[in-house]
């Protein structure tokens, strides 16, 4: 199923990126935030800072707290104690709280947080890419990405509802491009207070910090115990991914917004080559595609919401028919030449009957812009491959030679 | 039982857990129950203490317990009465982070400024055995000046740790805390008090209780009280209280008897007794316990 909106233009009005995300949290309900300032991430807590200023969260707590570190480490007591909770952060804020997203993730408690992406230093750089939460990977959050501004909003009432739920009790990550997401100003629908209510049930664990019921959190697993926490983590994830898909089902019944659920496949039917990608350069590659469409050429496009879990099923289903297929990476794993999508697009396929050359571009690092040009580029070297077999497996996109 | 047992609060630290014989940290952490009851929740970082009470399925602990990392022990805690805030139930129950020297001293002080700064309502307990035990008794910010550890060991050319302890108690002060104390677990009544104090007082409250370790001090298992009550008498751990800043109590001392007299029962300080310019550096302990007496008056 591709992408649907009915858009109510009445109820539709112009907002920042991060404000649109800001309220989506505001109406979710969370009884504490606590987060730290870091760009392009601080309009979301500046929002709902003025949104707690204002009285307009009621039932919540905002912890000013002096790091990202700190910020997360509330949330695993706020969480234990039964809060529902949300963080936002970005980059080197991300990074600091590494040891802690283990820690949330290891006790099950289904925090949600915005990653508002941004490139890691060194060198420094406020700008877009997928680096901060592509290094977070493996530390048992959910992670989903964001196409456009009411995506991130609507994704940020989804993330809550596939965390919570009973099943899974695993941390999520929203993840929306920096600046290019958080900083444009785009027409959307406010989420509604009533239908998320409908959406979204109230936080209710089963296990809390409670004097009348004692229980400890946290123990230490030695090794005849410990294998299996992972293998229930693991276990969870597999559990998440059809709760992805029924979140956004049951969000398309009350709002009438569909992006897909694991991943949302765009005339992928018969077309040869296939790009896959996450985040907001899905809107650029869907209008490239269009445009080859009209021209009777057969391109489509896998847009990956799910990182983790990553939809492996979902992806083979949809490339299996492919001649060609190019994953697009904002992020790189140095020392490999390769980004994480391509890898595990690669992965998945091994072992499997589907025989499709995969070629990777790693692209739009440190917000490095993505011109039309480079994707039609990109598109031209496919189809070139398509002939004569893959050239350059994995490479960086639009270097400039004259620097290095 | 005798009705002077049964009138002694109950102990919420169940035995069985797996600490030295004499463990400083246990008789500790049973003191703040004493102090506290049934109706708090316990924040306790990476340590011995969280080691030895919590080898999964098991659990030493009879109230609400929750570890997370060595260095946010004072955050987590800021969440949980965040979240009991927001679900209008903070008040009654008590929130008590209880800590080590090297996760309160070192890694979790950023954690530990930050919530004393935002003024939440618990109290963080540190268990002061000047070293971090749990990893093989290094040294921490708390190990006192000269004592050998494996980080900081005496050898031809070093004497052991060569800074003296750091001032964590006027560190919380300068937070503006409404109340510290410096205690001992050599003294049960007096640290049950004190911590007794703290979760009544409203806002972010400082208990810093001395612990002598069996272990990492090198002294017979029977003696952890006797080693605690030489401290506090030789000088070099002054108790006292502090009230918005400002020293209220102090727990005087008659004739503080010299710090020989606590140096020698250790294996931390023995070089010190038997390296050319030892008594050179007993002297130097000596005077750290001599101002002690001026600037507290003992
Ligand atoms: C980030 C991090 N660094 C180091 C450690 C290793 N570590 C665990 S407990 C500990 C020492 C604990 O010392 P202290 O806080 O004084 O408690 P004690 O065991 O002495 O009671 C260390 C260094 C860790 N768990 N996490
Ligand atoms: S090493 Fe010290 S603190 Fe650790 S369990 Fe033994 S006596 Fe207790
Ligand atoms: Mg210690």
């Amino acid at each position: 199923m591709t992408a649907t909106h009915d858009v109510d233009m009445e109820k539709m009005v112009v907002v920042e990126g991060s404000y649109s995300v800001a309220h989506a949290v505001k109406v979710c309900r969370p009884n504490v935030i606590s987060a730290y300032p870091i760009t392009p991430q601080t309009h979301i807590v500046e929002d709902l800072s003025q949104f707690m200023a204002d009285g307009e969260i009621p039932g919540c707590e905002y912890l000013n707290v002096e790091s990202e570190f700190s910020a997360i480490s509330a949330l695993v007591g706020a969480s234990a104690a039964g809060a529902r909770t949300y963080s936002a952060t970005t980059s080197q804020g991300l990074e600091l709280m590494h040891e802690v997203l283990f820690n949330v993730s290891g006790m099950r408690l289904p925090v949600v947080m915005t990653v508002v992406n941004r490139a890691v230093s060194a060198p420094i750089n406020i700008w877009n890419d997928h680096q901060d939460s592509i290094s977070q990977r493996d530390t048992g959050w959910i992670q989903l990405y964001a196409e456009d501004t009411q995506e991130a909003a609507d994704m940020t009432a989804q993330a809550f509802k596939i965390a919570e739920d009973k099943d899974v009790l695993m941390p999520a990550m929203v993840c929306m491009d920096g600046f290019i997401l958080s900083h444009v100003y785009e027409p959307v629908v406010l989420l509604e207070q009533d239908l998320v209510d409908q959406y979204l049930p109230t936080f209710d664990p089963e296990f809390v910090l409670d004097p009348k019921n004692p229980m400890s959190f946290g123990a230490f697993a030695d090794p005849s115990t410990y294998t299996e926490f992972r293998y229930l983590q693991e276990k969870a994830m597999g559990v998440a991914l059809r709760k992805i898909e029924d979140a956004a089902n049951e969000f398309n019944e009350i709002f009438g917004r569909y992006y897909g659920g694991l991943i949302e496949e765009y005339n992928t039917e018969d077309a040869e080559i296939i790009i896959m990608a996450m985040g907001s350069i899905i809107g650029t590659l869907k209008d490239v595609i269009d445009a080859h469409s009209s021209k009777g050429e057969k391109i489509g496009l896998v847009k990956v919401r799910s990182f983790r879990p990553f939809p492996k099923f979902e992806i083979k289903k949809a490339l299996k028919d492919a001649k060609m297929v190019v994953v697009l990476d904002k992020n790189i794993s140095i020392g490999l030449n390769e980004g994480a999508l391509f890898t595990e697009t690669k992965a998945c396929l091994y072992n499997t009957h589907i025989d499709v050359p995969v070629a990777g571009y790693m692209i739009g690092h440190g917000g490095r812009d993505i011109p039309v040009s480079t994707i039609e580029k990109i598109i031209d070297e496919a189809k070139a491959a398509m002939k004569t077999g893959i050239d350059i497996e994995s490479q960086f996109t639009d270097l400039r030679e004259e620097l290095l | 039982m005798s009705p002077e047992l049964k009138s002694k609060p109950k102990s919420l630290l169940a035995p069985g857990h797996r600490g030295c014989a004499g463990c400083c940290d246990a008789m500790a952490a049973k003191f703040t129950l004493m102090a506290a009851g049934e109706d708090c929740i316990v924040i306790n970082p990476t340590g011995c203490l969280e080691v030895m009470t919590t080898p999964y399925p098991e659990s030493a602990w009879e109230v609400p317990w929750i570890h997370s990392l060595f260095e946010n022990t004072a955050a987590v805690a800021s969440g949980i009465e965040a979240a009991l805030k927001a679900k209008g139930t903070i008040g009654k129950t008590k929130i008590i982070a209880i800590g080590g020297d090297g996760s309160t001293l070192d890694i979790g002080i950023r954690s530990i400024s930050g919530a004393f700064e935002r003024g939440h309502d618990f109290t963080y307990v540190c268990i002061d055995n000047e070293a971090y035990m749990n990893t093989g008794v290094q040294r921490s910010g708390a190990t006192p000046f000269d004592a050998s550890t494996t980080t900081s060991p005496a050898g031809k050319v070093s004497f052991g740790n060569q800074r003296p302890k750091k001032n964590m108690p006027a560190i919380i002060a300068a937070h503006g805390s409404p109340y510290i104390a410096t205690t001992s677990i050599a003294y049960p009544k007096d640290m049950i008090r004190k911590v007794k104090i703290a979760n009544e007082t409203v806002g972010p409250t400082y208990i810093h209780a001395h612990a002598p370790c069996t272990t990492g001090w090198g002294f017979d298992t029977s003696k952890t009280v006797e080693i605690g009550k030489l401290a506090v008498e030789t000088a070099l751990w002054p108790m006292f209280e502090m009230e918005d800043g400002e020293i209220t109590k102090v727990r005087k001392i008659k004739n503080p008897k010299p710090v020989e007299d606590y140096l020698k029962m250790q294996r931390r300080f023995k070089h010190l007794f038997s390296m050319e310019g030892g008594e050179e550096e007993i002297k130097k302990i000596q005077a750290i316990a001599d101002k002690n007496v001026v600037d507290f008056g003992l």
